[in-house]
């Protein structure tokens, strides 16, 4: 089974409008789902250009764009690939 | 209350569009047109009960970052009028904080109250346990006389099914000196005599209906005149951003400031004069001394707790020797203060050396507006590199331990951390003055926020990933002696 990637942009917008909690995510991740799960803080991911700053700050778990993201909406959302995987 | 929450994410996206439109050819008409390109026609309505409502309140928070007091703003007058405004403002000001009366809910007033969860149990442990005769059983359930009720608490702490809560207001609730009430109306005021600008209110409210009175555009105004805006950045910043110290004084400069200062150079005597102070005072036979760094504190103590004033440090802040040390190399500078709080705004206004305070909010703000990719940037050298001890100031025990290394060893002294203001904590320290003395410690750390400055109302960054990334970056940092 291939891995989930979890990129968290860490670029300025998206640090300022709420990334900051997002950073509990590096160590949340490893903890949670072992290596089944790659958590990167990436560098601007570029979402906020097209976008507006409201929706940041966004997480891309995969191919998905999370915006607005909460720890909670992450977790849901690997959970939901983990799930889809098994399948 | 969490950081992570709408009413924060919708204060800073204002901040960022304000900035913008400053940046903009038309800063007046962008100004007027924010409510309405943040809730144009048709969109939907989040949090009130119809668009014009939304926008209105809008429009409200954007006189509070334009720098005006809402409480007297006037519906007639366009936003591009007080955008006006702000750019011919000489002076930012007096009181820090404002109350936007439309959003603030009229939350119901304190107090304790019997759900629907009371089975009527025959024990009746709220009926016992009540010293107050507020309890009576009424259909077989418990009710409480609140004109009897003394908001005790005992009946919630001894009900079985947890059925007996607490209803609060936030702000009230957070206020550690009683100086936010509800009015006639039901809406929160502030007491200017009592209030000692800790901004707990601001961080508490679910309505974000508390603002600061923004100097963005004071301080950007001063920029774009070509003055020589010099910014003091406080210790606390090294934690809040997506960079480090010598990236963020590049950024700083890209935006049209001068030049960056640390605060953690004033931050350094601040340490070393409060050594020297703490050693005369315990010679002199005096068993405690506080520290007198955050502003918080200090107006707790000028206005509720004269009591322990004898004991406060004489000592000079951070902000202080900063500003002494920027004006007398730069006489022509404007200074800017960047702070993690509210409370040091306060403090600016009554040192002439300190201009405007920017929060990290604004600041963050500001990157965002300029389009500045922090972590992409070149560093800038400090002129002077600041010591480990005063780059740790803003963490909760920073100061103590600052006062402990720049003593190195000739006096002994034992801290007691007050890490964050609290109706409890104040009680303790009223009881340190009336004795002289305290029995954990003789050097008193007293910091209003918990965590320290890190806990500050206006930090990006949580408490704990912030102490984080400071402790990091300061244990590379030269010693103090």
């Amino acid at each position: 089974m291939n891995k989930v990637i979890v990129k968290i942009c860490m670029g300025t917008t998206c640090f300022v409008m709420g990334a900051s909690e997002l950073q509990e995510l590096t160590d949340i991740i490893p903890e949670k789902y072992g290596d089944k799960v790659e958590v990167v803080a990436s560098t601007c991911l570029d979402f906020c250009s097209s976008n507006e700053e409201s929706k940041a700050p966004y997480v891309m778990v995969d191919y998905d764009v999370i915006s607005k993201a909460t720890v909670e909406k992450v977790l849901e959302a690997i959970d939901g690939k983990l799930k889809n995987g098994q399948e | 209350m969490d950081k992570n929450n709408q009413a924060n994410h919708l204060k800073k996206e204002i901040l960022i569009k304000t900035i913008k439109a400053f940046l903009s050819d038309d800063f007046g008409e962008n100004t007027r047109l924010i409510p309405f390109e943040m809730r144009p026609k048709g969109s939907e309505v989040p949090y009130r009960c119809c668009i014009y409502k939304e926008r209105e309140i809008l429009r409200n928070r954007i006189i509070a970052t334009l720098g005006f007091p809402i409480e007297g703003c006037d519906e007639r007058i366009l936003l591009s009028n007080y955008a006006k405004w702000a750019q011919e403002r000489e002076k930012p000001d007096e009181h820090t904080l404002t109350v936007l009366e439309s959003a603030c809910k009229g939350c119901v007033p304190n107090r304790i109250f019997v759900t629907d969860l009371c089975q009527g149990c025959v024990a009746r442990p709220c009926l016992e346990n009540c010293k107050f005769g507020a309890i009576s059983i009424v259909n077989g359930k418990s009710q409480i006389d609140s004109s009897k009720c003394k908001n005790c608490t005992k009946c919630i702490q001894v009900c079985p099914y947890h059925a007996i809560v607490k209803i609060v207001v936030p702000c009230e609730n957070a206020c550690p000196v009683d100086a936010i009430s509800k009015d006639e109306q039901g809406h929160a005021r502030i007491d200017f005599d009592k209030c000692i600008t800790c901004g707990k209110c601001v961080s508490a409210c679910p309505f974000g209906a508390i603002h600061e009175k923004s100097q963005i555009i004071d301080i950007l105004t001063k920029i774009k005149q070509g003055k020589k805006v010099v910014a003091l950045i406080a210790p606390s910043i090294a934690g809040q951003l997506p960079c480090n110290i010598y990236q963020l004084k590049t950024a700083m400069l890209k935006c049209g400031f001068s030049d960056v200062l640390e605060v953690a150079q004033g931050a350094d005597v601040t340490a070393k004069n409060e050594a020297k102070e703490f050693a005369e005072r315990m010679s002199e036979g005096q068993k405690i001394m506080t520290t007198s760094c955050c502003a918080g504190y200090n107006n707790l103590v000028d206005k509720h707790l004269n009591e322990i004033a004898p004991f406060r440090s004489e000592t000079k802040t951070p902000m202080y020797y900063i500003a002494e040390i920027c004006k007398e190399k730069h006489p022509d500078a404007v200074t800017v203060f960047v702070s993690p709080c509210v409370a040091k705004k306060s403090e600016a206004q009554k040192n002439p050396n300190v201009d405007y305070v920017m929060n990290y909010e604004e600041l963050g703000a500001l990157f965002v507006a300029h389009k500045i990719e922090l972590s992409e940037l070149e560093e800038t050298p400090y002129e002077i590199e600041s010591s480990r001890e005063g780059r740790n100031f803003g963490i909760t025990g920073g100061v103590a331990k600052s006062v402990e290394v720049a003593d190195n060893g000739k006096s002994e002294i034992k801290p007691h951390l007050v890490n964050g203001i609290n109706k409890e904590s104040i009680r303790a320290l009223k009881n340190f003055a009336k004795k002289g003395e305290c029995e954990f410690g003789n050097l008193i750390e007293v910091m209003c926020c918990e965590g320290g400055c890190v806990g500050g109302n206006d930090c990006l960054n949580n408490v704990r990933t912030a102490t984080k990334a400071i402790n990091e970056f300061t244990k590379d940092s030269k010693p103090i002696v």
